[in-house]
């Protein structure tokens, strides 16, 4: 008899499990509780770090769930979720029950709050927007302030809700400083006029092509990059942000007026995600995302025999790293399904 | 007037937008590279004179960067010239010829050429 899999989830690490798996001969069910599959890739125009557009990476894992039949169930989300001797029973909101032999949660991270950093201006001064927002305006083919102007200098503030003991979160999002440069990049690309001026704590460039494109930056786009953490931004009365942060090379405080100001967000563990937690009984970390048994060799397994993870619900990462652990949580997956061990 | 022995502070705070940057463009544009700083430090670890005295050409970088153009000229003459800097350099840096380009500017400047 075939087995049956759910996986929680339907982003970039859950359509990779569900179309390998399935691949496998295995019957597979996705539980997204958005209307439409893709998740955070949604939300994003060209990736790094060669900046391919992001649908065509929505395209290929469309195509692995549409070719190998999966039951894909939006909308929805778990009410209930029972252990018997041998299977994990599972009530969806609209009531339906599905009988699972293994479970995979891949329900990736949540994008920082940055109104919580109230000393930023977030959802309170007109031109400092997210990473997110910029994506969205890099989408329509237009940068503009709220006045339907061009911006000429922008500034971005890398870690906003990492690092940061004051929200929460003391650790690094690792993904926010390749993202600012690459940010920085695609607006000067179009606003050739522009200064763009990104103020980090450091440059953690750790992936691969990372530093090639933040030397990029440097060189071909004349990005500027100013060390220290922005402490304060402050409206003025022409409608510009003043920014305070210490120059740290320099050793000195600094002030610049900025005409718009773009937070780099960090990423949090997805609070559908610590719903799913507590439902289904799963260990989180000190970082609040799912903590693994195992953090060298068994970052897939979970305290739950037969619940396994995969992806950014674990810890923040990159698409290449998601699809790699998506891909290493089916080999978890159908060992246990082959011999009940795990 | 009686002197209370009281002084007003010089401001220590970086103004960027106040501050003139002609000699930060005048040099990315002779000297490219100028761009790629990383401000590691290893041109002032390995400088002879920043063991003597308190020069770093890691700061010189920034303040000609930041328009810190009176600080620049105070400490330009301690460089030697020797070139160390220029061979440690992980990113590639011309780092010797951009005390040269800051001394041409200041005599350029001084002359009124730019």
């Amino acid at each position: 008899m075939s087995k049956h899999v759910v996986v929680i989830g339907g982003g970039v690490a859950g359509l990779e499990v569900a179309g390998q798996l399935s691949k496998a001969g295995i019957e597979v069910s996705v539980i997204e509780k958005e209307i439409n599959t893709g998740g955070h890739l949604n939300n994003w125009y060209r990736l790094f770090p060669d900046r391919r557009d992001s649908s065509e990476v929505k395209e290929y894992l469309d195509g692995m769930t549409h070719n190998h039949g999966i039951n894909l169930l939006t909308n929805t989300t778990i009410e209930v979720f029972k252990r018997n001797t041998s299977h994990f029973l599972i009530t969806t909101n609209g009531g339906k029950e599905l009988t699972a032999d293994a479970i995979i949660i891949a329900t990736g991270f949540d994008l920082f709050k940055s109104s919580r950093k109230e000393e930023y201006g977030y959802g309170i001064y007109d031109n400092v927007i997210t990473s997110v927002d910029l994506e969205k305006m890099f989408r329509k083919g237009k940068i503009a302030l709220t006045n339907q102007t061009v911006p000429e200098t922008i500034g971005i503030i890398h870690c906003v809700g990492s690092r940061d003991e004051k929200v929460g979160n003391f650790y690094c999002s690792k993904l926010c400083c390749v993202t600012a440069v690459k940010q920085a990049i695609e607006i000067r690309e179009f606003l050739p006029d522009s200064k763009v001026f990104c103020f980090y704590m450091d440059m953690r460039m750790g992936g691969a092509f990372y530093e090639e494109l933040y030397r990029e930056a440097q060189e071909k786009w004349g990005v500027n990059f100013i060390r220290g953490k922005v402490s304060e931004a402050s409206e003025t009365i022409e409608n510009k942000l003043l920014i305070k942060v210490e120059d740290t090379l320099a050793g000195r405080p600094l002030k610049m007026k900025l005409d718009m100001l773009v937070l780099m967000a960090g990423m949090e563990m997805s609070e559908d995600g610590e719903k799913i937690a507590g439902i289904v009984g799963l260990k989180t970390g000190e970082n609040r995302f799912f903590a693994a048994t195992d953090n060298l060799i068994g970052s897939n397994r979970s305290n739950i025999d037969g619940v396994f993870y995969a992806g950014s619900c674990t810890a923040p990462m990159n698409i290449p790293e998601t699809i790699s652990h998506a891909r290493a949580a089916v080999v978890e997956v159908i060992d246990y399904l082959n011999d009940g061990i795990r | 007037m009686d002197k209370f022995g009281f002084t007003i502070s010089a401001g220590r705070q970086i103004d960027y937008d106040s501050n003139n940057r002609r000699l930060a463009e005048y040099i990315f544009e002779k000297e490219p590279s100028f761009r790629l700083c990383i401000e590691c430090g290893g041109c002032s670890a390995t400088c002879t004179t920043a063991n003597f005295t308190g020069f770093s050409l890691r700061e010189l970088h920034i303040l000609i960067k930041r328009g810190e153009n009176d600080q620049v000229r105070q400490n330009l003459n301690k460089c030697m010239l020797c070139g160390k800097c220029t061979l440690v350099c992980p990113r590639g840096v011309n780092t010797r010829n951009i005390v040269v380009l800051a001394k041409n500017a200041f005599q350029k400047s001084d002359e009124y050429e730019i």
